[in-house]
């Protein structure tokens, strides 16, 4: 009897033990299969750009690219620096000072990508429609962003976001 | 329906051969030939048949395409001149695949609403119209990837509007996104996979179709009246019957479809598709094509990103749920008359939300949009348990038989 039972419980176990270790096996020979979809070595590999910011006059904006994204490059206004520091931020959607989004108040630098998605706003030339508040809109949904890229109205979730950069020289960034 | 005795004789020494070895010509006997059918369906059950024409055409013209088709973000668009100017009848073959799409939807949602108005949902046909789901569900995907490859701005920003919907997801959905990009944002990476699942997943359709029909022959189809089919009197043989009656619908189906290719072959589809893929230009108004125009209705509808992904998707999958909604004992909605009306008030609002689906989100359109995204909802999950409780239907004949033939008796007398 007990030899029985002995034997009864060695074969519950050698096949939880194999079933365990297939499933294992099993995910492990999964996964290759779902991480190449993941962003490649030649799409890591794009990582900085350095770009040349003396030729942008007051209230000029320019679009580079960055990581097959574009950068928004704006030059802002007196004005338009006084409108976005004057918001009370806790009324504001996504709250943010904007001291907190720039290095240098006359330099906005954002990814030019609507948060809600994915659309690329419009205001970055003359005579675009900016939205109600002077800085962005975006067509597709009918989002409008700030002159410090917050979102003020409309369904995009989040303020347009800020890449990683830094000032080289007081006339160069380096993104990325 | 399965289980009636067959009747099948093989001809000839091969097929008896045949018949011991793979008993295949007998299947197909019992299942196309001699299969009963309800004597008293309608030419709204000719859709099945329809569909599957549909599926056979635009795998036929899509496996034709891709011998000439380059899924690289240089060169995608060119091919797709290249196979409008260059390649033998490429214009034919492209823009019956382009307008069989739209074909495809529209005998699908007839199909649908089809099967609405009949309650063929309802038992014991449960796991028949979920497998159906599942098939639009596809369907959807399919067409949505095959639309990006020809890689047009209406393409590229589709892609990039759609892909963007996985960043609503919480804490994970960026990487998500990034996942099924292969990048940072849309791109040549992007375009390479979905050839290869836009490739693939017919096939997947095409497998469901078949578990669709093995499911349909085991319970039988629904007719107008919904009772089921109890004497042969009930019933007729599928062939000739039917098969002359589909064969007669496919033709008449096909003539609006060469229509569509010969007349007005880009009727259905947006002007700023003539453009090429610019991934720093957004075009001012981004607009599916019309058959996913109610779900983008429903998207844009509601003012919160999370939630009109959430929405969007529901509207799809509570259909997986009406079997267990629908509390009526009565399948067929001509016995149902507290329910008609709001049958057809939300093949209203369907046909509405495809209208605000093209119209720029704001103010009355907006609203409006609001408003018959309640309904969708309300209908499934509110009118459907609640009519079904409290409704007198009218009274069912006893089988299709006497309902056919108290018919044809009256028109006699008239």
């Amino acid at each position: 009897m007990s030899s029985d039972n002995n034997d009864e419980n060695r074969r519950d176990f050698l096949m939880v033990a194999a079933g365990s270790f297939t499933a294992v096996g099993g995910a492990c020979a999964l996964w290759p299969l779902i991480d190449q979809m993941n962003p490649d070595a030649s799409a890591k590999a794009l990582a900085t750009v350095e770009v040349d910011l003396s030729p942008i006059k007051d209230g000029q904006a320019i679009t580079i690219m960055w990581r097959g994204k574009p950068v928004f490059i704006r030059k802002r206004t007196a004005d338009e620096i006084k409108e976005a520091k004057d918001v009370d931020v806790a009324d504001l959607p996504d709250p943010q000072d904007d001291g907190d989004r720039v290095k240098n108040d006359e330099w906005l630098v954002l990814i030019g990508i609507c948060t809600h998605l994915g659309c690329i706003p419009s205001g970055q030339k003359t005579g675009d429609n900016s939205g109600e508040y002077g800085g962005w809109f975006c067509p597709c949904h009918g989002s409008h962003y700030d002159t410090s890229g917050r979102i003020r109205k409309g369904p995009a979730p989040r303020n347009l976001e800020v890449p990683p950069y830094a000032f080289v020289t007081d006339t160069k960034i380096k993104i990325g | 329906m399965s289980d009636h005795s067959s009747s099948y004789e093989p001809s000839n020494g091969f097929t008896r051969w045949l018949d011991e070895r793979l008993p295949i010509m007998r299947l197909m006997h019992g299942q196309f030939i001699d299969f009963p059918t309800p004597r008293n369906l309608n030419y709204l059950w000719t859709f099945g048949a329809i569909l599957t024409f549909c599926l056979m055409v635009q795998i036929i013209t899509g496996i034709i395409l891709a011998m000439h088709y380059v899924p690289h973000g240089m060169h995608a668009w060119s091919s797709v001149e290249h196979i409008m100017r260059d390649v033998n009848w490429g214009d034919l073959i492209r823009y019956t695949h382009a307008v069989g799409a739209s074909m495809f939807f529209l005998a699908a949602y007839i199909h649908m609403f089809r099967g609405l108005y009949y309650g063929s949902y309802k038992s014991p046909r449960e796991i028949l119209w979920i497998l159906g789901v599942m098939i639009i569900l596809c369907m959807i995907m399919t067409a949505f990837m095959g639309y990006s490859l020809v890689w047009g701005q209406m393409s590229f920003w589709a892609v990039t509007v759609i892909t963007n919907l996985f960043t609503a997801i919480p804490v994970v959905g960026e990487s998500i996104t990034q996942w099924i990009w292969g990048g940072y944002s849309v791109g040549d990476p992007t375009l390479n996979r979905l050839l290869s699942l836009h490739y693939l997943f017919p096939f997947i359709i095409a497998a469901l179709v078949g578990l669709h029909i093995w499911a349909l022959h085991v319970v039988g189809s629904n007719n107008p009246v919904g009772v089921e089919a109890k004497t042969p009197k009930d019933s007729v043989s599928f062939f000739p019957f039917y098969v002359i009656k589909d064969g007669f619908a496919v033709i008449v189906f096909a003539l609006l479809f060469a229509w569509f290719v010969f007349y007005a072959p880009n009727y259905l589809g947006h002007s700023d598709n003539f453009n090429e893929a610019n991934p720093l230009q957004t075009p001012p108004h981004i607009v599916p094509e019309w058959y996913f125009l109610p779900f983008y209705a429903i998207l844009r509808a509601i003012p919160d990103k999370l939630l009109g992904v959430i929405a969007m998707v529901a509207a799809i999958c509570v259909l997986f749920v009406i079997p267990w909604l629908d509390t009526s004992k009565v399948r067929s909605t001509s016995y149902r008359p507290l329910y008609k009306p709001f049958f057809w008030l939300f093949v209203i609002t369907c046909l509405a939300l495809g209208y605000l689906g093209a119209k720029a989100p704001e103010g009355y359109y907006l609203l409006a949009s609001q408003l018959f995204t309640a309904y969708y909802f309300i209908h499934f999950l509110v009118v459907m348990p609640l009519i079904g409780m409290i409704e007198t239907p009218k009274q069912l004949p006893d089988s299709i038989a006497e309902d056919v033939l108290e018919d044809t008796s009256e028109a006699e007398k008239a």
